[in-house]
């Protein structure tokens, strides 16, 4: 289980991050469009995907809540290891991991301040995959109209709501991403 | 024919070969050692210390050496250098009780327990240009006396012990930092005299002297002035005990302030605290009354509209790295935005210029048509 | 981790991370680009380092530049509109040195453009990263100087100092005064603050395909337009905006649809008008283009 978790980040870590950056920041400047992410390994249940965006934003700065089954010893373990966020609750949080039914309710988490709506939570959503169909988003990112298999579509509206408040969200699936910001609307 | 001027790089290139050699001087003079600078010019190097945010005298009096004696741009390097160190933890808050004083004095009191040190001050020196040193600098011996060893209580706390001066007790939360985080307003006292600590001696200087001067009086007292070495732990949790890492030399200085109070809450005298590294009392005084001047809400006093009881202006303008910088990048080319207002005020011309002739004409007209009636 | 030093293949010096930032710093600044993503023209508050470059001389978008690059980048530095500006110069050669990345000055060629006080003439394409430098980011910032103001006033929405403004410049001038650093509104939210690009480039802000990022490095502030966001200069239904060109060809390719430089080329003051963006005029010259002052 050590070895595990000594295992599995990036082999060679600015550029590794550099890639996963890149795809990170494609996807929520242009919100429904999927990017592949490589180079972490990190244990199961967590996605290759969610891994590499961990290892990309996150750090001793930035708070994470493991929601649900993520929040597991081998995890921890990698996380711990390769990362070093201190894990906390939903209320405090930077950043949170899990699966879309694990982390709603969406109440749970920061929305920031009228004054610094950036000191809001990012949401890293596991879903069992990711297509270009579903819901249909327009706003600022996206020409016309794009189209993004979303969890569900009301959480998102209210989110999209609350603008310049509100969460944002990458969603992770095996070795690919997407991204919803908050200035999304989701028709 | 018209060609546009190239060869930027170039341009770059002879121009730091040019300073180079204007750096080093007259190749006939021998050149400056680095521990010539860190002995010798140690004043320079504690300020550049300071400001730098790094205590590390050799290189400080390396960035002198580099910087032709320039102590903003010396700090300047200073400061880029310290932000690619790797950070591996925090030091143990040090403890100036424990201080081996070099000097230590105190405005307050005739004498206090261990006595008044004044130690290596230019303060009694007579400003005389010293001819001699123009030839050599030999110096025979200063008289030595035992060191006193252990702790030297500070000064404030014999007023404390009355209820004479307000308590700041310790607390344990992080302070932030502002290195690591943007500066936010309102900003907490923590946060504040980090700022100042490393900020420009003259913007600092200035400000507590506008003070004296009755912008925000605060009748400032030095309570103690104390400079001198402390140790600096760090707690290794593999050991789980604290071990000391090095020696610094700190000027510290604690100065008594005009007291607070109602009819109901007795008198107290209030504080400025000012710490700085290195010999640098200047700085440390004027961080005391700036600070005390900075305090004058939780104190519950009235902003005056003093520019040093402003934490805004004071703390966006105290850094001279970044002062100097934006003032010096007007330097820099901006012939697009100026040919957009030169367009702009052109254009305005032109259309004044248009509205007065039309204007004299009209007026041109009326006094004909007046004169004909008459 | 952070820390790590980059194999440099033709063993040039290996004594920088890449892209100089260490990995943390990155981070930090990475997840401020993504809040500024998120919330376009909201300016971000980030941790700004101290650079090995002046504050004021392009930290804010060497710091963004440095958090965005890969080494397949290929990356064009202009300022002025010009490639070969000798603060363009040494920015581009900083990440030459510390990121080993490919340079250019082809618009068309390069996927990063870091740029001061213009956009380039040629449209940006998706896939491409404008980092503007920004002196200033608050728009608001010589109407109210403090920030524990402006900021209130961004959060509620509170514009009407700018308008105001505007207002009395038309009402002294019969015109909006502003030149360049033209203000704008974003989304119908945020009124934002360019960075000094003058009126002439203020519509390539809007609709733009490519990613725009803006850092201030002295002021500790990011903040970020997606592709396709909508971006709309203040003005007033009967003084609406106006880009604005000095009236005249570009004396050495004959462009008159460009910005221009005024240029004084002799001791009578004789002057003659080029085009600003140095690219833009080589790749008209080069395709047979020619203006008046090149006989
Ligand atoms: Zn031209």
């Amino acid at each position: 289980m050590i070895a595990d978790a000594l295992a599995g980040g990036f082999a060679d870590p600015a550029i590794d991050a550099a890639h996963a950056f890149r795809a990170v920041m494609d996807a929520m400047a242009r919100p429904g469009t999927i990017r592949p992410v490589a180079g972490a390994e990190p244990p199961a249940p967590l996605s290759p995907a969610a891994g590499a965006v961990l290892l990309t934003l996150c750090d001793t700065d930035t708070p994470l809540h493991l929601a649900g089954s993520l929040d597991d010893a081998d995890v921890r373990a990698w996380i711990a290891f390769h990362i070093g966020a201190p894990i906390v609750g939903s209320d405090t949080c930077t950043f949170a991991c899990g699966s879309w039914a694990d982390l709603v309710p969406l109440s749970r988490y920061s929305t920031g301040t009228p004054e610094y709506p950036d000191r809001s939570a990012t949401l890293i959503v596991e879903v069992p995959e990711l297509t270009n169909d579903g819901a249909v988003l327009m706003g600022p990112g996206i020409r016309d109209r794009a189209h993004l298999s979303l969890p569900e579509k009301d959480a998102f509206r209210a989110n999209a709501r609350a603008y310049p408040l509100g969460l944002d969200f990458i969603f992770t699936s095996g070795t690919r991403i997407a991204a919803l910001p908050r200035s999304t609307e989701v028709l | 024919m018209y060609v546009a001027v190239k060869g930027g790089e170039q341009a770059i290139g002879n121009a730091h070969a040019w300073l180079a050699e204007e750096r080093r001087g007259d190749p006939a003079v021998a050149e400056l050692g680095i521990a010539q600078i860190r002995e010798q010019l140690a004043q320079a190097v504690n300020r550049v210390m300071a400001e730098g945010s790094l205590y590390d005298p050799d290189l400080a009096a390396l960035a002198i050496k580099q910087a032709r004696g320039d102590l903003i741009e010396a700090i300047f390097l200073l400061r880029a250098y310290r932000t690619t160190l790797p950070r591996f933890g925090a030091s143990r808050p040090v403890d100036t009780a424990d201080m081996a004083c070099d000097r230590r004095i105190s405005a307050t009191f005739k004498d206090v327990p261990g006595g008044q040190v004044l130690g290596p001050t230019f303060d009694y020196t007579h400003r005389l240009l010293d001819f001699k040193l123009a030839a050599e600098g030999e110096v025979p011996p200063a008289p030595e006396r035992d060191p006193a060893t252990g702790p030297v209580p500070h000064v404030t706390g014999f007023l404390n012990r009355e209820g004479l001066i307000e308590e700041e007790p310790g607390v344990d939360t992080i302070p932030p930092d502002l290195t690591r985080e943007p500066l936010e307003m309102p900003a907490g006292r923590p946060l504040r005299l980090q700022s100042l600590s490393r900020a420009d001696e003259g913007f600092v200087l200035s400000m507590a002297y506008s003070t004296q001067r009755g912008y925000a009086r605060n009748h400032a007292f030095v309570g103690e002035l104390r400079i001198g070495a402390v140790a600096v732990e760090m707690d290794v949790p593999e050991l789980g005990f604290a071990i000391e890492i090095g020696e610094i030399t700190l000027t510290e200085c604690e100065t008594v302030n005009q007291f607070t109070g109602s009819k109901s809450e007795p008198p107290q005298f209030t504080r400025g605290y000012g710490l700085v590294f290195g010999q640098t009392e200047r700085k440390a005084i004027s961080m005391a009354l700036v600070d005390r001047a900075l305090r004058w809400e939780e104190l519950g006093e009235d902003f005056e509209g003093a520019p040093a009881q402003d934490a805004e202006f004071v703390l966006s303008h105290a850094d001279n790295i970044q002062a100097t910088g934006f003032l010096e990048h007007i330097k820099l080319p901006h012939y697009v935005d100026f040919q957009a207002e030169l367009e702009l005020v052109r254009k305005l011309r032109r259309e004044a210029e248009e509205v007065r002739s039309s204007a004299l004409m009209g007026g041109l007209a009326s006094h004909d048509g007046q004169e004909a009636a008459e | 981790m952070s820390g790590c030093m980059r194999q440099e293949p033709d063993g040039a010096r290996a004594d920088y991370n890449f892209a100089y930032l260490d990995e943390q710093t990155k981070r930090m600044i990475r997840r401020a680009i993504l809040k500024g993503l998120a919330i376009p023209g909201y300016q971000v508050p980030f941790a700004s380092r101290e650079m090995p470059m002046p504050y004021g001389w392009g930290t804010g978008g060497v710091q963004v530049s440095a958090a965005v690059m890969v080494p397949e980048d290929r990356f064009k530095v202009i300022d002025q509109g010009a490639d070969d500006t000798t603060n363009a110069v040494s920015i581009r050669a900083f990440f030459e040195r510390t990121a080993g990345v490919a340079t250019t000055t082809r618009t068309r060629e390069a996927s990063v453009i870091q740029t001061r006080h213009r956009i380039p003439e040629e449209p940006l394409r998706e896939g491409q990263i404008l980092v503007y430098q920004v002196p200033i980011p608050e728009p608001l910032r010589f109407l109210e100087p403090r920030e524990s103001e402006t900021r209130k006033l961004h959060a509620l929405e509170d514009y009407g100092l700018m308008h105001v403004k505007l207002y009395e410049d038309i009402a002294r001038h019969g015109h909006i005064a502003t030149a360049y650093d033209y203000p704008v509104r974003v989304e119908a939210r945020y009124v934002m603050d360019p960075s000094p690009i003058p009126k002439f480039d203020t519509p390539k802000l809007a609709d733009c395909p490519a990613i725009q990022l803006f850092g201030a490095g002295r002021e500790q502030r990011i903040h970020a337009l997606p592709p396709y966001t909508r971006v709309v200069p203040l003005d007033f239904e009967d003084h609406p905006f106006e880009a604005s060109k000095p009236d005249h060809p570009c004396g050495l390719c004959g462009a008159t649809d460009s910005y221009l430089d005024e240029v004084i080329v002799d001791d009578a003051g004789g002057r003659i008008f080029v085009c600003s963006d140095t690219d833009h005029c080589e790749a008209r010259r080069d395709s047979g283009h020619v203006g008046e002052d090149t006989a």
